[in-house]
């Protein structure tokens, strides 16, 4: 029993430390509020939308082209006389649900994958070590240019999920090397010798010790693929037109960047913005959690 | 010995790494819902016995193995494929080979001599103004997308300014390779330049310089001969990941910039919905990634002395 207290209480030390790092770091707070407003904007994009008195990113009037930022439309107007303003805070949305979705689904492969292949070893390390190989042997960008291209429709969902797919192999070996130091610490053991059973041991000691590592990464991955999923829109193999997102924005503004620069401009704003915060996030928790390998 | 059988061991993961990669190609190609031989007729359906004419001449009917291992011996004696029109892509993508080479070394150059000497002067001077706008510089290059920068700085410094041709590769290197291999770079500048900045403040706060220190040694030399050399290791490795990155980019931008090379046959392949030379030009792309891997990988295990001795 005093085992368990005592580890309780290491734990909360630990997360104390952390938390006092986080709190005296002026970026962090600048990340945490700059997230906490897109959140606000993808839960009620009408609302936000709504404050210059044009909430439908879809009512467009093609006598107001491509006008530049005017009293009646902040941002001003895109090619086909849509509000660009309405449609960057629409956009929030499917970028954040890309993001968030894909790196979800890598996560809890790279968690369910990488855990198992520490924990056994053996057999099932090698296996999974070269399955993650594979998939690693893609160059990001380009296997999903190859995956989507085959794909016929291409629903925020489905390029979420092609991107998970190309990005679990990274947090997998971080989870690998993660899980086997933690599976060697002594209340392992312990939670091993009082009989409690490999699952639960998994589930209430091992996992959750091993995850602090990997979430400071997961937070700079939502940012890159944000970045991968607009990349990949202006290729011509990401969303499509009924989808309103900030990568299909700027693939539709690009040819016309010289003459009308609004157009490119402010959804490449919020997507920069965003990024930069969600790296600045998880380079600032990074350094909290692991403050032996200050890097930033 | 046991450097022979490291090196054995690399090729053997290479091997499975290459025979996975390509596996997985082709099933997403192939097997993925969405008749190819019906894509290829466009809107309207093809007649019954073109396509069964179709699927004869790509084995169709064939287990999803035995046509894997049809493709597989293809790419082994540079099939890659046909385009619509019946020309061969590896054909296709003959011509385009320097543009693409001339290109990725140029960014290669830049980021590389770029990244060691901004990181070595930011970790060398940690937590001053420097280091602090060069760490924020790097995250705001990877928070735009390459797309933006690239039409940004064609915009500004091709059009506006008039420095850079706007595109194509009429003027020759460098004069129309700079300004694209410069938007390439900044991604793995970036990256870089951290990494590099990372090491230089754990060799600086390593025992060897304190005893390099103690002795006297001027820091000038401390930091050319010592540092230095026990900094660039982590960045060689990262070198050879970059690749991937930069063939990637390089489609982005040899596309904004019209420079005639392996990219923009990629590029313009999406933008027609040319299915076999999107394949193709990517399988071939991946490949190189990651041969250029596996030598870097036993290139590195050569130079390691820890493995040369034992």
């Amino acid at each position: 029993m005093t085992e368990t207290a005592a580890a309780a209480l290491e734990h909360i030390t630990v997360s104390r430390g952390v938390w006092a790092s986080l709190r005296r770091r002026i970026l962090f707070w600048l990340s945490v509020a700059i997230l906490a407003v897109l959140a606000v904007i993808s839960l009620f994009p009408e609302l936000i939308g709504g404050l210059f008195g044009q909430p439908d990113p879809r009512a467009c009037n093609l006598r107001d082209s491509a006008k530049p930022p005017s009293a009646a439309h902040v941002f001003g107007t895109d090619l086909q006389g849509c509000d660009v303003y309405a449609n960057v805070i629409h956009g929030t949305r499917t970028s954040l649900f890309i993001g968030l979705t894909a790196t979800v689904i890598a996560l809890l492969i790279a968690v369910v994958v990488g855990t198992l292949a520490a924990y056994y070893g053996g057999i099932a390390d090698t296996i999974i070590s070269r399955l993650t190989d594979v998939f690693l042997g893609f160059p990001f960008i380009l296997g999903a240019i190859i995956v989507l291209n085959s794909v016929g429709e291409r629903t925020p969902l489905i390029v979420a999920v092609v991107l998970a797919v190309f990005s679990w192999p990274t947090l997998a070996r971080l989870v690998r090397t993660s899980v086997r130091t933690v599976r060697r610490m002594d209340y392992v053991s312990a939670a091993r010798a009082m009989g409690i059973s490999h699952a639960r041991t998994l589930f209430t000691h091992v996992v959750p010790n091993a995850l602090g590592p990997v979430l400071a990464i997961t937070s700079t991955m939502v940012g890159s693929i944000i970045v991968a999923e607009s990349t990949l829109t202006f290729l011509g193999v990401g969303l499509r037109a009924p989808s309103i997102s900030w990568g299909l924005q700027m693939a539709n503004a690009q040819s016309y960047f010289g003459t009308s620069p609004h157009m490119l401009f402010f959804p490449a704003l919020f997507l920069s913005v965003t990024v930069f915060a969600l790296i600045t996030l998880g380079d600032i928790l990074r350094d909290a959690l692991d403050p032996k390998g200050r890097r930033l | 010995m046991i450097a022979a059988r490291r090196v054995g061991g690399r090729l053997l993961e290479f091997v499975i790494v290459v025979v996975g990669v390509t596996f997985i190609i082709y099933a997403t190609v192939w097997a993925l819902p969405g008749d190819p031989i019906a894509a290829l007729g466009g809107d309207r359906p093809l007649p019954a016995n073109v396509v069964a004419q179709l699927r004869e001449q790509f084995h169709l009917d064939e287990p999803l193995w035995q046509q894997y291992l049809r493709y597989l011996g293809g790419l082994f004696t540079g099939d890659l494929g046909t385009t619509f029109s019946g020309v061969a892509v590896a054909d296709r993508m003959a011509s385009r080979w320097p543009v693409t080479i001339t290109l990725a070394l140029t960014a290669w150059v830049i980021e590389v001599v770029l990244g060691v000497a901004l990181g070595l002067l930011s970790g060398l001077r940690r937590d001053s103004a420097i280091d602090r706008t060069v760490l924020f510089g790097t995250i705001l290059a990877t928070s735009i997308p390459v797309f933006v920068v690239a039409v940004s700085a064609q915009l500004v410094f091709g059009l506006q300014l008039g420095w850079f041709p706007i595109a194509g590769t009429d003027a020759g290197w460098p004069t129309s390779y700079l300004l694209p291999a410069l938007v390439i770079a900044l991604f793995g500048l970036a990256s870089i330049t951290r990494l590099m900045r990372g090491s230089v403040v754990d060799s600086m706060e390593s025992d060897f310089v304190r005893t390099l220190r103690a002795k006297g040694m001027p820091r000038p030399r401390i930091v050319g001969l010592h540092v230095m050399r026990n900094s660039v290791a982590p960045v060689l490795t990262f070198v050879a990941i970059d690749l991937g990155f930069l063939l990637g980019g390089a489609v982005v931008v040899e596309g904004i910039f019209n420079l005639p090379g392996i990219g923009q046959l990629l590029f313009g392949a999406i933008r027609t919905h040319e299915g076999p030379t999107i394949v193709g030009v990517g399988t071939t792309l991946i490949l190189i990634f990651l041969v250029l891997n596996v030598l870097v990988d036993l290139l590195n295990s050569l130079l390691d002395p820890r493995s040369r001795h034992d």
